[in-house]
């Protein structure tokens, strides 16, 4: 049993916002952008968080490495209260978490060339580090992740969406991280580099022994490379369960949609599978619905689910759901 | 179909020792726009003369700009031309005094005046319209009230004000074109820094856990850079407008020093007495200058220009 690395407790994000044309004195109103989440993190272990977007999904990730203040609840770093950390234990931490962004392009400073940018995080923490050494490491992770080391000295618009979001890897791996925030890495690329740059981070995690959050909005994505799933919708969590087994027996409506709208390659299949749609828009989380945050478009919505927030269950062998009618 | 097996393996072993690739920086591409546009080329070599001019021109003239011509005083319209002969170029001033002379110590002063004021403006306001964007909040409104308070105070005014209080002298030309200039600046530094700080790598920047002014300097101001340039070299022939004007009105710098404000204002005031010379010398090159940094601003914008890419 490997250990665990992150343990997150009832985690709350909310914003204030002022509505549009506010005076100064209006109250501003509460956005509950994440809403009581759990789970845990095992070394070596991938998390993928999925849900449309504007479900808290990047908002959950941000938050249990304290890029955004949480308002309750408590994340566990190695043990330790990460919401408790001061300045320097903030600093020491932010060592072993790094993060990959969505577009890969904007992620790096056009100003400065590649080896600056992969060098960054070294230098940020360790800025003794002698030249020589820096050069090396360098080199090591860009042809770790694929890159030629002979291409430090060229600048980010000089490269393919693909290229860049392996810098954005070799930038984050530098540091030889414990876990690394995957924020959908790879929606902004073509589908043919998709499945390169999920490989690469597979084959990395398997050699480093990292662990991952990979965030996506599409679970044929995360499917791949997750050990876990976890399913967000309006910021409350639906369904967590292992990879496969979320896979082939989603319990959850919501996730049971999400699934049936996952083309299959076989088109014999494909044309005789029966789509669940969800109708009507995403309710705001300025006012969720009562009860059942899903209810507003759930198909087996009843009474019951208006009145009383289903409460987080297993539904059998780890598999965690909630909704009061699930499979 | 044959591979050369041979060839292949040679050309592995080039890749893998290749040397680094050197790369093209965003600069390096501006720099090679702003090369292709002819009319900021030539302003830049013209004002390069200009600048060479005011900074070696004393050497190239038997007169300093302080020795009167007694040959001369008294009949400056006649014998006063501008001719190679007596040696005065741009002929003499009203009081015999060589004009070419005078015009080398009025350009040094206005070109100075211009670059300390835009230079002022650049270091402030970048910082301050940086810190303000950047840090947001609170914070950010508090500065730019600030900003807002004093561009509301009419500076003209103010400036004549401390001209006459504390007497006519450069320094103080300085102090009072400097503490103005940076207000405009640090407003369009804001904005941009607004729209930088909500880039993915300035996020990047914070969650790998670089501090907060490292990333200002590193990651925000860098890119800032070309707004900043663009708007420095309109700055520059803004200043040596106001100080030009100041001068004019006689509040500006004082005799025996001069500027091309101050020449201008000689020269118009002598103008029927039949030396134009005294007018249209200075006056070239104030205007030939003021053209050639608004074609060089003209073109860092083009090149610089983020929409041709
Ligand atoms: S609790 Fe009710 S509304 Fe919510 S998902 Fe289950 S069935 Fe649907």
């Amino acid at each position: 049993m490997s250990e665990t690395i992150m343990q997150v407790q009832d985690l709350k994000v909310y914003f204030d916002v002022l509505p549009q044309g506010a005076m100064p004195w209006t109250k501003p109103r509460r956005l509950r952008a994440v809403d009581g989440v759990t789970f845990d993190l095992k070394a070596g272990e991938t998390l993928g968080i999925v849900g449309e977007s504007g479900c808290g999904k990047s908002t959950l990730a941000r938050a249990v490495i304290r890029m955004i203040p949480a308002e309750a609840g408590s994340v566990l770093w190695l043990g330790q209260e990460l919401l408790k950390f001061d300045k320097k234990q903030l600093r020491n931490q932010r060592k072993q978490v790094q993060m990959i962004f969505q577009d890969p392009l904007a992620s790096l400073n056009p100003r400065m060339n590649i080896g600056e940018i992969i060098a960054e995080p070294l230098k940020t923490h360790y800025p003794e580090t002698p030249k020589a050494e820096i050069k090396q490491r360098v080199r090591e992770v860009m042809e770790k992740v694929g890159l030629l080391p002979n291409l430090v000295n060229r600048y980010p618009h000089e490269f393919s969406g693909g290229q860049c979001q392996r810098i954005g890897i070799a930038r984050a791996l530098i540091m030889k991280p414990k876990l690394i925030i995957c924020d959908e890495p790879v929606s902004a690329l073509d589908v043919s580099i998709q499945a390169q740059v999920v490989n690469l981070l597979k084959e990395l995690q398997d050699e480093m022994g990292l662990s991952l959050i990979f965030i996506a909005h599409d679970l044929s994505i995360v499917k791949h490379i997750s050990t876990r799933i976890m399913v967000l919708y309006l910021g409350n969590m639906v369904e967590l369960s292992d990879s496969a087994d979320l896979y082939a027996h989603p319990r959850h409506p919501y996730t049971q949609a999400l699934i049936s709208a996952v083309p299959i390659p076989d088109p014999e299949i494909e044309r005789n599978k029966e789509v669940i749609l969800i109708e009507g828009d995403l309710p705001s989380p300025i006012n969720p619905p009562s009860g059942c945050v899903f209810r507003t478009r759930c198909p087996r919505a009843a009474d019951l689910c208006a009145q009383q927030k289903p409460e987080w269950r297993d539904a059998g062998d780890g598999h965690m759901v909630a909704c009061h009618f699930h499979d | 179909m044959l591979v050369d097996s041979q060839k292949v393996g040679d050309l592995a072993e080039n890749l893998a020792k290749m040397d680094e690739v050197k790369g093209r920086s965003l600069w390096g591409d501006a720099l090679r726009r702003f090369k292709q546009n002819k009319a900021a080329m030539v302003s830049l070599i013209i004002l390069t003369l200009v600048i060479l001019f005011s900074l070696t021109g004393q050497f190239l003239t038997p007169w300093s700009n302080e020795e009167i011509d007694w040959n001369i005083m008294g009949n400056v319209a006649e014998m006063g031309k501008p001719s190679f002969e007596t040696g005065h170029y741009f002929g003499a001033d009203d009081l015999g005094r060589d004009l070419y002379a005078r015009v080398v110590q009025g350009s040094r002063i206005s070109l100075m005046v211009g670059v300390v004021g835009a230079l002022i403006a650049v270091i402030v306001g970048t910082l301050y319209g940086a810190v303000a964007g950047y840090v947001g909040g609170r914070t950010d409104q508090i500065m730019m009230r600030i900003v807002d308070i004093l561009m509301s105070i009419p500076y003209m005014f103010v400036l004549i004000l401390l001209l006459v209080v504390f007497g006519r002298s450069v320094v103080m030309l300085f102090v009072g074109i400097g503490l103005i200039s940076w207000l405009d600046m640090s407003r369009i530094v804001r904005g941009q820094t607004l729209t930088i700080k909500n880039k993915e790598f300035v996020e990047a920047a914070q969650a790998m856990g670089v501090p907060g002014f490292k990333i200002i300097m590193k990651h925000i101001v860098p890119n800032l850079l070309g707004v900043v340039a663009v708007y420095a070299t309109l700055l520059v022939p803004g200043m040596i407008l106001t100080e030009s004007f100041i001068s004019f009105l006689g509040l500006g710098v004082q005799e025996p020093s001069t500027s091309w404000g101050a020449l201008i204002s000689e020269g118009a005031g002598t103008i029927q007495y039949g030396t134009p010379w005294q007018l249209w010398f200075p006056l070239a090159f104030f205007v030939v200058s003021l053209f050639c940094f608004f074609f060089i601003g003209d073109g860092l914008r083009d090149a610089l220009d983020p929409k041709d890419r």
